[in-house]
């Protein structure tokens, strides 16, 4: 081995992290829906292309970048509430096949609509601050890797604040454990599921405006985003929010570590292959309980 | 009860024989033979699916080895269609046979990740090993000879799929009212249930599991013969997704329900040609649309509403 | 030598003994119960005895063979059979094909066979189809031979299960709770029922919660408290017990 290998592995490592943060939000956003409802929202992946995709075209619309990221990360999460409104209320006891078919609809519409109005092009911004890389023990560091990070990391920070010390937070916990017992104390479900799935929206919708002036965007890089944030969601365990993130930067990692020292071609096969091998292994992802059917 | 089922293979009948004659062109043709193709694909997917109550979606991988061994056995290595088209149902099989075991320990979400997982890796390798599969850009495939007999032409296609579709159709009929169809129903209903009297659940779902993904391989090359070209689309999630959106929409564990939802979801894309751009729009909107009007399907929702069961 | 024998039988769920130690043995030919108050490890002893849970320690022998750990499938091979107290019947099903489900290990399986709808395939299901309907009036539900299983009240159900485990033609069948949620003519229906299956020589084993019934018809009574065996004996045994007249009462030191 010579002399060389440090600065490499760091790289791969620092964009591995900064992906990962971003299938970490993502993940957040299946966990939250999939808590409050049972449903695992294939649309997750478009909210993130949302928020890269109208970032974009606020800026191009002249407004400046703090109010573009604002209606970005908002309109996301009325896209949300409305998934959840017109599509996921009206069935709720449907089987998962029926809900998967649902949300790959809606999935097909915002990206549909996108592009229609937004086109078909790539777009990308300017980082959020120097473009000028940091250099690390011999590997580069992006600004904007510290600004997915940072943010990533406070949106954490906020979520487990939110879930664990507002009464608000506590309702949706209490909910994703049992609905029936959670409507009979008189907490209001229908309530949690809308917060749920705007969070979600909102959630998407920040790691991929964070993502964009790395990795660029464009009207269909939703589903594989949305794909891998869902591998990250069941190596955590599904349902679990600790599990969520350590899935995402795990699945961020390992697809950096494998694209750099395998096969960059194969890069989009590591996640599948990781989920694969992990559900071989623990049917219930990393951090997911066991189970034993009652009869 | 069940024989006035095989009543619906003899209209079934009468209209896939009346058919060619009153379509006025080999546009429509062309059309019917891809419907009836994706019939049969569907239908041993409704078995798993619907019958069985076992997830896929990444059943396209299985279509993808079927078309591609076709392609690629038959261009680089001289197979014979023949010998190709077996390689690939024997692939399609002994993969899903060694797959099934862990993947079927899993219930739901899990499932439905593991098998998306599946189908995803197989999609990335067709796309990635160009120099066999011709990459993104896809490869011809030769016409499908039958040891003297070359099938060509529409006319042709359109009798060799039918029979296919009939055949299969009576088969998975047959299937579903003997011992293991009902094992394989029983353990849909109630996994413990089917296990305590007797029912080894992992055996038969394996056993489900590779016979519709052979089935799938089968009917895979044979769309690679009959279009005479593959790309990795044929492989692909969206694929995968279309196939099980077929099922459901049609009907799950309704065996006349895989064919209409096939029809219906192989005719969409063309009908929605004139909605230039707003196609991918308006076919979400459609099957967001059904799954909420009718999250039982086509099929079963009709009957249930005209009193039959 | 008895049919079933279980010795020192435990179960531990993270912590939790829900069976400890439990040794019985029921002979072939009787009706043995398992009585107790609610949470005393009935269905738990049940589910470890048809394979549906691992015993954390014991062994269970049925005609001398060790089935410990056995899966459920193998079991039935070894003839047992079971109903459940929360309903598992497939409703994705008609009812008579409910009991067909039970004779599987008696036919032949094979897919290809069914596929192409061999003659011997179709003759032995016909075969099978007015078995299972005799088996349905049996039970006491001619009324629902045509039937779809999801159009059926509750207390059908529980009849419905009993024929199918009796489709399998059992030598011990295990009946959890058949009588829980039935109206007082249901249950002696039910009472009837099991009278004649243990008369036509099939070992049956009870968790039942109607004494009335219990007492009435059961051999042996195993009587379950906080996972323990309190007593075991006839019904007058056990009647006369202090332990368990103490158990049922609340009356714990």
């Amino acid at each position: 081995m010579n002399g060389e290998w440090l600065p490499q592995f760091l790289q791969f490592l620092f964009s591995g992290i900064t992906v990962g943060a971003a299938y970490a939000l993502a993940a957040l956003g299946f966990t939250l829906i999939y808590n409050a409802s049972n449903v695992i929202n294939f649309a997750q992946g478009e909210f993130i292309m949302l928020g890269g995709m109208l970032t974009v075209f606020f800026l191009q619309a002249g407004l400046p970048m703090p109010v573009a990221v604002l209606l970005a990360i908002f309109i996301p999460a009325l896209v949300g509430i409305l998934i959840e409104k017109l599509a996921i209320e009206p069935v709720k006891n449907a089987e998962v096949t029926t809900l998967i078919i649902i949300t790959i609809g809606a999935a097909l519409v915002i990206r549909g609509v996108v592009q229609i109005f937004l086109g078909k092009g790539t777009h990308s911004f300017p980082p959020f601050s120097s473009a000028e890389p940091i250099a690390i023990a011999g590997a580069t560091l992006l600004p904007q890797s510290l600004w997915v990070l940072g943010v990533a990391a406070l949106v954490v920070v906020a979520l487990g604040w939110f879930f664990s010390r507002t009464l608000m937070g506590k309702a949706i916990l209490a909910t994703s454990y049992n609905r029936l017992a959670a409507q009979l104390v008189g907490i209001n479900t229908s309530r949690v599921l809308f917060i749920s799935y705007a969070l979600s929206g909102a959630l998407g919708a920040i790691g991929g405006i964070l993502l964009t002036p790395i990795t660029l965007t464009s009207y269909d890089v939703g589903i594989m985003l949305g794909l891998k944030g869902f591998v990250a969601a069941v190596v955590g365990g599904l349902g679990s929010g600790l599990g969520a993130v350590v899935g995402g930067l795990l699945v961020g990692i390992l697809e950096a570590m494998g694209a750099g020292y395998i096969s960059s071609a194969y890069k989009d096969a590591i996640p599948f292959a990781l989920i694969l091998l992990i559900l071989f292994f623990m049917p219930r992802g990393l951090f997911g309980g066991k189970v034993t059917d009652r009869v | 009860m069940f024989r006035s089922q095989f009543f619906g293979l003899i209209v079934l009948a009468v209209i896939l024989v009346v058919l060619p004659f009153v379509l006025p062109n080999n546009f429509y043709l062309d059309l019917a033979i891809r419907m009836l193709i994706n019939a049969c694909i569907v239908l041993g997917l409704n078995l798993l699916i619907g019958f069985a109550g076992q997830i896929s979606l990444g059943h396209a991988g299985f279509v993808g080895i079927g078309a591609y061994a076709s392609a690629v056995l038959t261009t680089h290595y001289s197979w014979s269609p023949l010998g190709a088209m077996l390689a690939g149902a024997l692939a399609a099989g002994v993969l899903a046979a060694l797959v099934a075991r862990p993947i079927f320990k899993l219930k739901g979400h899990y499932l439905a990740m593991a098998t998306l997982g599946l189908g995803i890796i197989i999609s990335i390798i067709v796309r990635n090993e160009a120099a066999l599969t011709g990459g993104p850009d896809g490869m011809p495939v030769a016409a499908l000879a039958l040891f003297s007999f070359e099938i060509s032409g529409e006319k042709q296609w359109y009798w060799v799929v039918s029979g296919i579709l009939l055949f299969s159709l009576w088969a998975s009929l047959n299937l579903i009212d003997s011992p293991f169809g009902r094992a394989l129903r029983a353990l849909h209903g109630s996994e413990v249930a089917a296990q305590v009297v007797g029912v080894d659940v992992a055996k038969y779902k394996l056993a489900i599991f590779v016979l519709s993904a052979v089935f799938a391989s089968l009917m895979g090359s044979v769309t690679a013969h009959y279009v005479g070209f593959v790309t990795p689309n044929v492989a692909d999630f969206f694929h995968s997704i279309e196939l099980v959106t077929m099922v459901v929409i049609g009907g799950m564990a309704s065996i006349y329900g895989s064919v209409i939802g096939a029809v219906l979801l192989t005719a969409l894309p063309q009908a929605l040609a004139g909605f230039e751009g707003w196609e991918t729009v308006v076919f979400g909107s459609i099957l967001m649309f059904c799954m909420i009007f009718m999250p039982k399907g086509l099929v079963p929702t009709l009957a249930a509403k005209f009193g039959r069961r | 030598m008895a049919l079933l024998e279980v010795s020192n039988l435990s179960k531990i769920f993270g912590g939790v003994r829900a069976v400890q130690n439990v040794s019985f043995a029921v002979e072939a030919g009787i009706v043995y119960s398992v009585i107790g108050p609610n949470g005393a490890g009935k269905t738990t002893l049940f589910n470890l005895i048809t394979g549906i849970y691992t015993p954390s320690e014991g062994q269970i022998r049925l005609d001398g063979r060790d089935i410990a750990g056995v899966a459920p499938h193998e079991l039935a091979r070894f003839g047992m059979a079971r109903t459940f107290q929360n309903l598992q019947v497939c409703m994705n099903m008609t009812a008579l094909e409910n009991v067909m489900v039970g004779a599987h290990l008696r036919l032949d399986r094979n897919l290809f066979k069914g596929a192409l709808r061999l003659p011997g395939i179709a003759r032995r299901d016909a075969l099978l189809r007015a078995e299972a309907a005799e088996l349905m009036r049996l039970v006491g539900l001619e009324a629902f031979i045509d039937a779809h299983a999801d159009a059926m009240p509750y207390g059908a159900l529980k009849r419905l299960e009993i024929a199918r485990a009796l489709a399998a033609k059992p030598r011990v069948l295990f009946l959890d709770e058949p009588a829980a949620g039935l109206n007082p003519t249901e249950t002696s229906e039910v009472d009837s029922l099991i009278r004649k299956v243990a008369d036509s020589g099939v070992t049956v084993v009870l968790v039942e919660h109607d004494m009335k019934m219990v007492m009435n018809i059961s051999d042996q009574i195993l009587v379950l408290d906080y996972g323990k065996k309190l007593a075991e004996g006839t019904a007058a045994e056990v009647r006369r017990n202090p332990d368990v007249i103490a158990a049922y009462l609340g009356t714990h030191q």
